[in-house]
């Protein structure tokens, strides 16, 4: 029995490991142990993960010729072209736009779902969360188009207006950023959602509740009890919204109809119709870094907070 | 009722009001999966409003539709791929990093969940990149490896979540007795978070069944995934057959998961 227990050593029978000897033969089981459980995914991460992204940055520093030839070399000429061309400039600009409209948008049609939510003592509590979330089950690429649908040239807001007399030629709602903006802050409400909901953490009925019975008036209560309260919430919410829009793709290019340029479909133009590698390497290296800051100053700024 | 509250609360038209503008949010959020729901069953020749009649053509219609039918298999085979290998390697990991103490615990946790972190365009660029020398692009293979990278912190997170709330001496009274510790997981440990794992290989198999932007760079001349194929279909086309579609997709989901809650919820219940 003593040998199992010096192999597996468990808490409160230690008894079997008064030698310094035994137990540093355990720990170096227990280290083999837990790199075995880690090696697999380990690997299958830096085969999937990391080894990829490396690639992309060294190809970043490449030079692409016509016809997706690519040079090898080592030169920063990629970047300078989106560092210096407005255009890329305006797509930068545009995204970044993009990320904090349908970020805030989010927030304001999210946040009273979830109070709603922290707050029900309904029995069907569950569902309505279940309901809340239940669109994250289905594709982006559905949930755009039924956004298509909804606001197409004859879609359903263009044909009830209409026949309500209100609008004599149709609105341009799609292949614009109108069209996308709505389409985003649909599509990311769910994470929203979810997000505030787990950072409502201190807020609670009872303070409100208190707060009203020493004689606050309702909007009162909301601006100096709920909203503080709920304030780690809506950050984290706003931080997942803003990076997951700067990057996505599917929304603006169907949306967007080719007439939205963002950086995630000039990635991908840059692809599949120029074939300049290096270059939608470079981009993404932009993005990236993009992605990281805004993360670095987001983390910076809750540390501040709660610090 | 209320005898624990001092006052009794006065009328407040705010509630009525709030409860209209959450109703009409919750109408919003659902509203692309109504309207998807309307147009489907819709006769009208092209997407437009409003419905001129009812019709089950685009459903009787979607069997002959090879590139559904084709992409369906392609996403089929790949999701339950993807699925199975990550959580062979997921699994372990989770009980790595939730069961064993060492210095980098939670760098190496980090690292886990950062491909939730990165934007799917940019690692979608960097594995059509790698994989072109690899010969991978166009392959199941491809397709698999590219989709374990963005599944794999969903199943460590649930299973970690699992195992943290996991009672341990189950486990130490099964070693004290003399269970070595491929028995210990697989007669003790499994079992008691299997909730988590099952979940963790839901959403893996979700998540990746919907993926379109590492499927579409990686795969989308010679292996297209149905999202992929919805994706030119609805880009070309201005047909309600997508609609069709979609709502079994959506129907499909939803059964996926009423069955794991209620496998779940039984659990719990046992437990």
């Amino acid at each position: 029995m003593t040998t199992i227990t010096t192999e597996n050593p468990v808490p409160g029978t230690r008894e079997g490991l008064e030698s310094g000897v035994l137990e540093a033969a355990a720990n170096k089981r227990r280290k083999r142990t837990y790199l075995a459980l880690l090696i697999p995914g380990i690997l299958g991460l830096l085969v999937s993960f990391v080894f990829p992204l490396l690639y992309m940055v060294r190809m970043s520093f490449n030079e692409g010729a016509p016809d997706g030839v690519v040079i090898d070399t080592f030169t920063f000429q990629t970047y300078i072209k989106p560092l210096t061309d407005p255009y890329y400039w305006r797509v930068t600009l545009d995204t970044f736009r993009m990320g904090l409209t349908v970020g805030v948008l989010c927030l304001v049609v999210s946040y009273p779902i979830a109070l709603f939510l922290v707050r029900s003592t309904s029995k069907y509590k569950g569902l309505l969360l279940a309901i809340a979330i239940a669109p994250l089950l289905t594709s982006a690429v559905v949930r755009t188009y039924g956004w298509m649908v909804i606001l197409g040239t004859n879609g359903l807001v263009n044909t009830s207006l209409e026949s309500m007399g209100l609008i004599g030629s149709p609105l341009k709602l799609t292949n614009n950023m109108t069209g996308v903006t709505i389409g985003l802050v649909e599509i990311f409400m769910p994470y929203a959602i979810l997000a505030m909901i787990s950072g409502f953490g201190r807020l609670s009925p009872q303070l409100e509740e208190a707060a009203g019975s020493l004689g606050a008036s309702k909007f009162k209560v909301f601006m100096r009890v709920t909203l503080p309260l709920s304030l780690p919430g809506v950050f984290t919410a706003f931080l997942l919204v803003f990076v997951m829009a700067i990057s996505t793709f599917i929304t603006p290019r169907l949306l967007g109809g080719g007439s939205v340029q963002v950086l995630a479909t000039e990635i991908y133009d840059q692809t599949t119709g120029l074939l300049n590698w290096p270059f939608a390497a470079a981009l993404s290296v932009i993005l990236l870094v993009l992605f990281g800051t805004i993360i670095a100053i987001y983390q910076r700024i809750v540390q501040k907070i709660g610090g | 009722m209320s005898e624990a509250r001092l006052f009794k609360p006065r009328f407040n038209p705010a509630k009525p009001i709030f409860n209209i503008v959450v109703f009409l949010l919750y109408l919003f959020l659902l509203a692309p999966l109504i309207i998807v729901f309307v147009v489907s069953f819709a006769s009208n020749q092209y997407l437009s409003f409003p419905p001129e009649g009812f019709t089950l053509k685009w459903y009787q219609a979607l069997p002959s539709e090879t590139i559904f039918v084709e992409g369906m298999k392609v996403s089929l085979i790949v999701a339950v791929f993807v699925t199975v290998v990550v959580l062979a390697i997921g699994v372990p990991a989770a009980l790595a990093l939730q069961r064993f103490e060492f210095k980098s615990k939670a760098a190496m946790e980090a690292f886990f969940l950062s491909p939730l972190l990165t934007p799917s365009i940019v690692l979608a660029l960097g594995m059509v990149l790698l994989f072109g020398p690899l010969n991978l692009n166009n392959t199941y293979t491809g397709i698999i490896i590219g989709h374990v990278a963005i599944t794999i912190p969903f199943v460590i997170r649930t299973t970690i979540m699992s195992l943290a709330t996991a009672d341990t001496s189950c486990e130490d009274a099964a070693r004290i007795l003399g269970a070595g510790p491929w028995t210990v997981f697989r007669r003790v440990t499994l079992p008691i978070i299997r909730p988590g794992v099952i979940a963790g290989g839901v959403i893996a198999f979700i998540v990746s069944f919907d993926e379109a932007v590492i499927s579409l760079f990686v795969a989308e001349s010679g292996l297209p995934t149905l999202p992929v194929q919805v994706l030119r279909y609805v880009e070309n086309s201005a047909d309600a057959a997508v609609a069709a579609l979609s709502v079994i997709l959506i129907l499909i989901s939803l059964a996926v998961v009423v069955v794991v809650e209620r496998v779940m919820g039984l659990r719990k219940a046992l437990n």
